[in-house]
């Protein structure tokens, strides 16, 4: 499959999933036992998305500040994200923390 | 009278989301950066902008195509996490059936998580459809140029930006500043826990299916959680 293909099959899937209740199911009502894990997507999918990205080394959990800065410099990040819900500031706080790791460890 | 009222709609309706810019320029340079890093190269990779338009599948799409991951597991794992949006569609179908044919097939492409934000909430003082498809269309548009714009930016710089900086380390932290936000109870708690917390479990798993995986655990506990919680 090339990249194309890829990409183009999920901006037709991505569209149709907006269009579904808009323009094609219409009146119908979503049921309950649809719409409540649509709930928890948003939670749980970035969560999956950010811990490896973070906690994981060459494959394995590495919370050394020395070996992975980027587990340690995740915390802080994510202490500012609760406290401040800022994006530059998360993104400044975080690119910061790890590169001040990188250069003291 | 039309008239005026589709402009105040569109007016307000870019005003509502002009605040949440400040969250979603640096999100696009972020995209537009790993874009112009990407195996995919810059442009197709930035195409996704305009092609998919949904921050968090674009740059899960780059980075499991960059991974080596089968095509298949690729778009299926973008498909997991844009479904929230027939949440969005289910709940603002209810309004979208008053405006024109047309209309109702094409605005759903400019669907956003905070398009569909400040709109759910105005529909909730105000009557006029033509003011409400205005107003929609007034925000959404306003983000489809800003993602776009920051995309191209991100793009340019992302090609004079040396990997000794760490700039993908970026990436979590965009992922961060929606996760965070995105708990408002105990369940939701549970399912980013438990979304987290398989996927690096799962980290390995063939195919690259480690992330969904996680994120469809993280559901099932989520949904769980809150059964018995009720």
């Amino acid at each position: 499959m090339t990249d194309l293909a890829i990409i183009l099959t999920i901006g037709i899937g991505t569209y149709l999933l907006r269009l579904s209740f808009i323009g094609i199911l219409g009146d119908r009502t979503m049921p309950d036992w649809a719409m409540v894990p649509l709930r928890f997507v948003a939670p749980a999918v970035l969560a999956a998305l950010v811990a490896p990205a973070v906690l994981l080394k060459d494959g394995a959990v590495d919370l050394s500040p020395v070996t992975n800065p980027r587990a340690l410099a995740a915390l802080v990040a994510l202490l500012i994200a609760w406290k401040t819900k800022n994006v530059i500031a998360v993104i400044v706080a975080g690119m910061a923390a790890v590169w001040l790791l990188q250069a003291l460890l | 009278m039309t008239d005026s009222t589709r402009r105040a709609g569109t007016v307000d309706g870019a005003r509502a989301v002009a605040p949440l810019l400040i969250g979603v320029i640096p999100f696009g340079l972020v995209f537009g950066i790993v874009a112009a890093g990407s195996a995919v190269g810059p442009w197709l990779g930035g195409s996704t902008s305009v092609i998919i338009f949904a921050g968090a599948a674009q740059l899960a799409t780059l980075q499991l195509i960059d991974a080596g991951i089968a095509g298949a597991v690729v778009i299926a794992t973008a498909l997991v996490i844009n479904s929230r949006h027939l949440m969005y569609s289910a709940a603002l179908a209810p309004h979208f059936r008053e405006f024109p044919a047309i209309v109702r097939f094409t605005l759903p492409y400019v669907l956003t998580d905070q398009a569909f934000a400040v709109s759910i909430v105005r529909y909730g003082d105000v009557n006029d459809p033509v003011y409400k498809q205005w107003y929609f269309t007034g925000a959404a548009l306003t983000l489809w140029i800003t993602w776009q714009i920051s995309t191209v930016v991100g793009i340019v710089l992302g090609a004079q930006v040396p990997a000794s900086w760490s700039l993908d380390f970026a990436i979590p932290l965009v992922f961060l500043v929606l996760l965070v936000p995105s708990i408002k109870s105990r369940p939701d708690l549970i399912a980013a826990v438990v979304g987290g917390g398989v996927a690096v479990a799962a980290a390995g798993a063939p195919y690259g299916l480690g992330l969904m995986i996680g994120a469809v655990s993280g559901v099932v506990a989520g949904v769980i959680a809150q059964r018995v919680m009720r």
